[in-house]
């Protein structure tokens, strides 16, 4: 549990700084007759809410992958773990995985300087390397159940299918956000329409790539 | 998030402007506007009305059980099998489906919008997805009364291998739904609990900031917080459980031979599961007091007509121990043969709970010193809570430490502390709750006989039905057991105490009734209630209709100029003044 416990020693710091922040000497009941108190500003974030609320849901998704990975040290020390051998093609999926925040990166930046045709051009090919990396992890699947190694057969295995499902059932829903965003392009919205839309994506990728890495950085030195 | 905070620390007090205007979601259809609702309102009764409906279910599954204990094999419905499965469901029911629901999808979605300000919050179209798969969650949990083999029978925690062996009842089908079930209400309340969050963040209105938050917001922020970091541990456990059950995995299974069976898992570690488990089940039991912390101290402070004593104390005692419920968790595993330095880590960890908690209590009890007490319904159920709170919160000192808790794990002393501390305690403040913002919420005043007959059977019923159940733990009378057998160390008399139990439980369980008829009958014939009757300061109270209309506020929100708890301010003529009322000489 270590490692969640870090995650969570981690976040409960940031709540506690912000806290301070706000309410440290603060004396709500002293009431001070000379200024207008009812005028001080609430001190409410200024962020886009969807935005706040993205990041609030990014820490959700990562409590829960450091339970998984937490969940799979613990397991991994019993007698009868045996590893299994990554398939190559993983690497190409990463490389997919990689390109495609790159794109929507790019598509980010353009949604930012109003560049309509690099934005739909970005966007589009993020969709595309991402539904190829969803489709590669399935051949991996498929060849690790030809080669022999079944979930139900090791603990690795299972592990190997738990994480890449998990992880693949996130970047579907990330797909539902994008085309949302690509529906509205079609539709005729301008860049600064989506502009938020195409940002909140570029963020869920990036922290699922991020999300990916440490996986598969995990279970290939295990 | 940092240079916001810096900037307006720099101005200081920014001069006055427009408070922000939101867009409102009109629904133009009788079923968009009760049924597929996105107003937090609504979706606070829906949530409750489930919850409360769900509850009952619980509250008839202990009846059961207590009926087999007190008068043992007197009833030929209850055999072996469903007394365990009853034991499961009650124990699930009551702490996921009926008390967190109730807490944080009842209360916060009525209560986080309408007392920070705010006309909503701010993803209505999410909330109403929160309630319908909460729902969905609840069906599916029902259901498994219905499947072959019945519900699970594994005992609340689920523990495995028991949960999924041919010996425990609903192993096939039960035990799925249940976590299928869990699944979708971790989904649902995620949902939810972003909206809390957001919405305490983001949406107050001007001149609301932190420190002028009521507790009760503060309370279910931080529940919130808990809930949406530990729920995804009762997620991890229920998704590789099921891979277990359903996939063959052996993650949580060892070998094991069955009916004289071997299965074909092997190598798992129970353990694993328990540590998952409890690293949801220890928070959870916050995510369940915090909120009821929060409102026990408004209605304390409204009710005793005195600010609440030591308002920065409560707040950061709210988030101590928010903090530390995650670093408590194998207090509950004392007996899995755990390596005794964690023993002693974790039993450390546990008493130094107590100190934020002790600051509370001693905050509630100075908060009524020297007020002006008015012993009214939902104050009596606050008085109540603070009496079982210390209770329960007393033998859990003796639960905490590993030495003292391993002769009574698995005893009915274990049963009476978590029920005095977590089942009594919260329910008293949630009966105070409703009977303190039922005049708002419905727009009528309850009925008052009633009320105080629910009240003294609630409140004494419940020690009766708890206090003696204390010395039957200590005696080694054990949990979860359908018939005692015969035993040495089980006095004869422990019978007759079980029966006394039993009819105590009764007449508390009928009792529960008197108070969803009263909830009924004065929504129909109860006196009409003012905009505040209780001359309450925070904005709930301050709205222009009662009940709130959809937005909740008139055609301005509110500007805040106080903190809540302006009551019996010195020199004032009133023994209150909203947060919303301007300084004198400010207008």
């Amino acid at each position: 549990m270590t490692i969640t416990l870090l995650f969570m020693a981690f976040l409960m710091g940031v709540v506690v700084w912000w806290l301070v922040k706000q309410t440290i000497n603060i004396k709500p009941w002293v009431m001070d007759d000379g200024v207008l108190v009812g005028d001080v500003d609430a001190g409410v974030l200024s962020e886009p809410k969807a935005k706040t609320g993205l990041w609030v849901f990014l820490a959700v998704v990562t409590s829960m992958f450091c339970l998984f990975i937490s969940a799979y040290a613990m397991r991994m020390k019993l007698g009868d773990w045996t590893p299994l051998p990554e398939p190559d093609l993983l690497w190409v999926n990463t490389g997919l995985l990689v390109l495609s925040s790159i794109a929507l990166q790019w598509a980010r930046n353009a949604a930012k300087q109003d560049r309509i045709d690099s934005l739909k051009v970005g966007l589009n090919v993020a969709g595309v390397l991402t539904i190829g990396f969803i489709v590669g992890q399935l051949f991996a699947w498929r060849q690790l159940v030809d080669d022999g190694y079944f979930l139900n057969s090791n603990p690795a295995n299972a592990f190997f299918y738990l994480f890449t499902a998990l992880h693949g059932l996130h970047i579907l829903g990330g797909l539902v956000a994008w085309i949302r965003a690509v529906s509205r392009l079609w539709r005729g919205s301008d860049a600064a329409q989506v502009r938020l839309s195409v940002e909140l994506c570029a963020v869920y990728w990036h922290f699922l790539l991020i999300v990916w890495l440490i996986l598969f950085g995990l279970m290939l030195s295990t | 998030m940092s240079t916001a905070t810096t900037m307006h620390d720099e101005t200081g007090h920014v001069p006055p402007a427009e408070v922000e205007e939101v867009e409102l979601y009109h629904a133009k259809t009788w079923l968009g506007k009760y049924v597929f609702s996105q107003d937090a309102k609504v979706i606070a009764i829906q949530y409750g009305c489930t919850a409360i409906a769900i509850g009952m279910v619980g509250l008839v599954l202990s009846l059961m059980m207590r009926l087999q204990l007190g008068f043992p094999n007197e009833f030929s419905f209850i055999n072996p099998s469903n007394y365990i499965q009853a034991v499961t469901m009650h124990g699930m029911i009551m702490v996921v489906y009926l008390l967190t629901a109730l807490f944080l999808g009842g209360f916060g979605n009525y209560f986080i919008p309408i007392m920070i300000g705010a006309r909503d919050m701010v993803f209505p179209y999410v909330n109403m997805l929160s309630f319908w798969i909460y729902l969905l969650s609840v069906l599916i949990l029902v259901a498994s009364f219905f499947v072959p083999g019945g519900p699970s029978g594994a005992g609340w925690t689920l523990y495995p291998p028991q949960v999924m062996l041919e010996g425990t009842p609903g192993h096939e089908w039960g035990a799925i739904l249940m976590l299928v079930s869990l699944a979708f209400f971790i989904i649902g309340f995620t949902m939810g609990g972003l909206n809390y969050v957001v919405t305490v963040l983001q949406a107050r209105t001007r001149g609301m900031t932190l420190m002028r938050l009521p507790l009760t917001v503060w309370g279910i922020f931080m529940a919130t917080i808990l809930a949406l970091l530990a729920f995804p541990a009762l997620l991890v456990s229920a998704i590789m459980m099921l891979f277990d059950m359903l996939l063959g995995a052996s993650f949580f299974m060892p070998a094991i031979v069955s009916m004289g069976e071997q299965l074909d898992h092997s190598g798992g570690s129970p353990i694993l599961f328990q540590h998952l488990f409890w690293f949801f089940g220890h928070p959870e039991v916050y995510i369940v007091a915090l909120p009821a912390f929060g409102m026990v101290s408004d209605i304390l402070s409204v009710h005793a007509r005195k600010a609440i004593f030591g308002y920065r104390m409560m707040v950061w005692a709210i988030v101590a121990i928010g903090g530390l419920s995650f670093i408590v968790w194998a207090h509950h595993m004392y007996v899995s043969g755990m390596n005794p330095y964690f023993g002693f880590f974790f039993a450390t960890t546990t008493l130094i709970i107590a100190v934020p908690t002790a600051l509370k209590v001693y905050n509630w009890v100075l908060t009524l010193w020297r007020g002006n007490i008015h012993l009214t319904i939902p104050m009596l159920f606050a008085i109540g809570f603070i009496f079982t709170f210390v209770n329960g919160g007393l033998t859990g000192l003796f639960l905490g430490n590993v030495t003292v808790d391993l002769p009574l794990s698995d005893t009915l002393f274990v049963v009476a502390h978590f029920h005095m501390v977590m089942a009594v305690s919260p329910v008293l403040v949630l009966y105070g709750a409703i009977y303190h913002w039922y005049p708002k919420i419905s727009g009528r005043m309850f009925h008052q006989g009633m009320a105080q007959f629910h009240f003294w059977i609630t409140f004494v019923g419940s020690y009766a039905i708890y206090y003696p159940m204390h010395y039957l733990g200590l005696m080694g009378v054990p949990r979860r057991y359908f018939s005692m057998g015969s035993t040495d160390f089980i006095l004869p008399s422990a019978q007759g105490l079980n029966e006394f139990i039993t009819i105590a439980a009764i007449i508390v369980g009928v009792t529960q009734l008197l108070f969803i008829y009263n909830l009924v009958w004065s929504l129909f014939k109860g006196e009409k209630a003012s905009d505040n009757p209780w001359n309450a300061t925070t904005l709930e109270w301050q709205t222009a209709t009662t009940p709130p209309g959809h937005g909740n506020f008139g055609k301005e929100l509110p500007l805040v100029y106080r903190w809540p708890y302006d009551y019996s301010v010195p020199g004032e003529d009133i023994d209150f003044l909203p947060q919303n009322q301007p300084p004198r000489g400010a207008g």
